[in-house]
């Protein structure tokens, strides 16, 4: 049996993200099939974005500081939430496209091909234009670090790649979540729109600007908090919010793992439950 | 290995779904939904099976649960020996499927891309694609396409190009839904003869719903008809005439004006002048009708028709609705 590769939780990962390059490899070949129009939305992505953090400057030109917060703090949040956001959303934002396929029917083409379905519908529309949110997130981050007055330690500068990459699993987390519950309800998402994008605005912010209970909502239910706001306010030297311990700033990486094997999950039962139902 | 008496097994499958139906603001009505009601059939390795019934009748959730994408609410299913179900993507290299309606082809990428996403997403080894390749673009008559974006395509060419898609990993068994929907009759002769090929040189085994009763009538030896979720014949396409007590007509041209033939075997149903038209049952031989005619009556001319089968099945789901 030479096709036990896909049987093993290791063979199935594989099998999924090579499934997940092909994939992705025709949707970009597709998009340069219109190279104009791809210049031009990844440019629009890149100004849209850029414009995005022009409000934020407008503000500082009349204020020195927001929630206290400088601007190079702000930015440095900002440069983080967008980063990790951006990836996420260029490596599978299309998820929110699930609904569509299973209303039209289409999903049951990528059932009957021999790669797992996550796989598939994560590389479904694969659009490198979203590079534009990404590029900017990393410039500001870029430019937030060289006017940051931080006293860098190796435990901080550690802190850096696990916040973007765990903030990103975050992230990840929420949109293949997303997509699964559409699996029930299939126009679902401009739900799943506001915690993607709408999180992602929030976490742009510093969290005393916002409300208690707000907070504690995304940190301990959608734990969005932990992308970018307690590994940022520990590099910043800032005092937490809700009076949370010190290490919470580690705890990134775990609460990704965690809210991925959930996400897995819900996925495994959108699924199944669409194959039982073929809503 | 098995000897083949199912290549395909169904075992009393059924699959129940539950319609939610929005009745007021939040409330919600549940009815359950029989749309495959225990059927049972085997195909053999080989085998050219139509599968007809009306729309909503479960044909599409028949060949949904043989092709994985739907799990069985019951009874047993095995393809290839495999459960469809459970097993998923191991069937999934072993069968091709082609959905009428829906193309599994890139949009805007030449058709030769959405080739090689196939030979690498299904591993195919090299030599066998450029075979497989090959052989289906010239009797595709894919050629001169191969560099066309799927998009520019016809709709025959591109029905054309799904059928070579879902055959370069060679699958044992191909599942085609509504194959010639939509296509001009040029179109409709060259998939049935590729299809008609297809069996014979490669012994695939293939299953096809249709609501194009030509595509049977020209391709399967037998034929499976659901209507209601169960299945009301399976057999020959010509027992099909039986089972739906299917009369052929006999067009008689007579040098004259007569009365109505008389005849103990068939029955005069019209008149117009020096023609007759006589009903005989679909069984029978027209031969000893024809001689008799002949011995009898001053006879032009004649012709036989068959009876439309479109008729015939039409009359065998308004007796099972009566029933």
């Amino acid at each position: 049996m030479a096709e036990l590769s896909g049987h093993t939780a290791g063979g199935r990962l594989r099998e999924g993200l090579r499934a997940y390059r092909l994939i992705a490899g025709m949707w970009i070949r597709s998009t340069m099939a219109y190279r104009a129009s791809f210049v031009m939305t990844t440019f629009g992505n890149l100004v849209a974005t850029a414009l995005d953090f022009v409000a934020i400057l407008l503000m500082f030109s009349h204020v020195d500081a927001l929630g206290g917060y400088t601007l190079p703090e702000i930015a440095f949040l900002y440069g983080l939430s967008n980063t990790a956001f951006g990836l996420a959303d260029l490596a599978i934002g299309s998820m929110d496209r699930l609904g569509r396929r299973v209303r039209d029917g289409t999903l049951d083409i990528l059932l009957v091909r021999p790669a797992p379905v996550l796989a598939q519908v994560a590389a479904d529309r694969f659009a490198l234009r979203r590079l534009g949110r990404v590029t900017q997130g990393a410039l500001l981050l870029g430019w937030a670090l060289t006017r940051l007055d931080v006293d860098w330690t190796p435990l901080k500068l550690l802190l850096m790649p696990v916040m973007v990459v765990s903030g990103c699993g975050i992230f990840c987390a929420v949109f293949v979540a997303g997509a699964a519950f559409q699996f029930w309800a299939q126009d679902a998402s401009e739900v799943q729109n506001a915690f993607t994008y709408g999180g992602t605005t929030l976490l742009q912010y510093p969290p005393t600007v916002f409300g208690k209970e707000l907070v504690r909502g995304v940190t301990f239910v959608l734990p969005l908090a932990f992308v970018n706001w307690l590994p940022a306010l520990y590099v910043l030297g800032r005092p937490y919010p809700l009076d949370l311990p010190r290490w919470t700033a580690f705890a990134p990486p775990l609460v990704a793992v965690g809210c991925c094997a959930l996400a897995g999950a819900a996925w495994r039962v959108g699924l199944r439950s669409y194959r039982s139902t073929g809503s | 290995m098995v000897v083949d008496g199912g290549f395909i097994e169904v075992d009393r499958v059924e699959k129940v779904f539950e319609v939610r139906r929005r009745t007021g603001f939040l409330r919600r009505e549940r009815r359950q939904v029989r749309a495959v009601d225990a059927i049972s059939f085997r195909v053999a390795r080989g085998e050219m099976v139509g599968y007809i019934g009306p729309n909503g009748a479960g044909k599409s959730t028949t060949i949904k649960m043989l092709t994985g994408i739907l799990t069985p609410s019951g009874g047993r299913l095995r393809v290839a020996g495999i459960d469809p179900s459970r097993e998923r993507a191991r069937l999934a290299r072993r069968i091709g499927v082609v959905f009428g309606q829906r193309t599994t082809l890139w949009w805007d990428l030449p058709l030769i891309d959405s080739y090689r996403l196939t030979h690498r997403m299904y591993r195919i080894p090299d030599a066998r694609y450029r075979a497989n390749l090959e052989r289906c673009v010239e009797l595709l008559e894919l050629g001169g396409l191969l560099d066309v974006p799927v998009r520019q395509l016809s709709l025959g060419q591109r029905m054309r190009g799904d059928i070579a898609a879902a055959l370069l990993h060679d699958p044992e068994v191909l599942y085609l839904d509504e194959p010639t929907i939509g296509l001009d009759v040029v179109s409709k002769a060259k998939v049935r003869g590729f299809l008609r090929d297809l069996n014979a040189e490669r012994g695939t085994t293939v299953l096809l719903t249709t609501h194009d009763l030509q595509d049977i009538e020209q391709l399967c030896s037998r034929v499976m008809v659901i209507d209601h979720g169960r299945l009301v014949y399976d057999g020959p396409l010509a027992g099909l005439h039986e089972a739906g007590e299917s009369e052929r007509t006999l067009v008689v041209d007579l040098e004259r004006e007569l009365p109505p033939i008389e005849l103990p075997s068939a029955r005069v149903v019209r008149v117009e002048g020096p023609r007759q038209w006589l009903a005989f049952p679909a069984g029978e031989s027209a031969a000893v009708l024809v001689a008799r005619i002949a011995a009898e009556y001053p006879l032009v001319d004649l012709s036989v028709r068959e009876p439309d089968i479109e008729a015939v099945i039409g009359r065998m789901y308004a007796e099972k609705a009566v029933s």
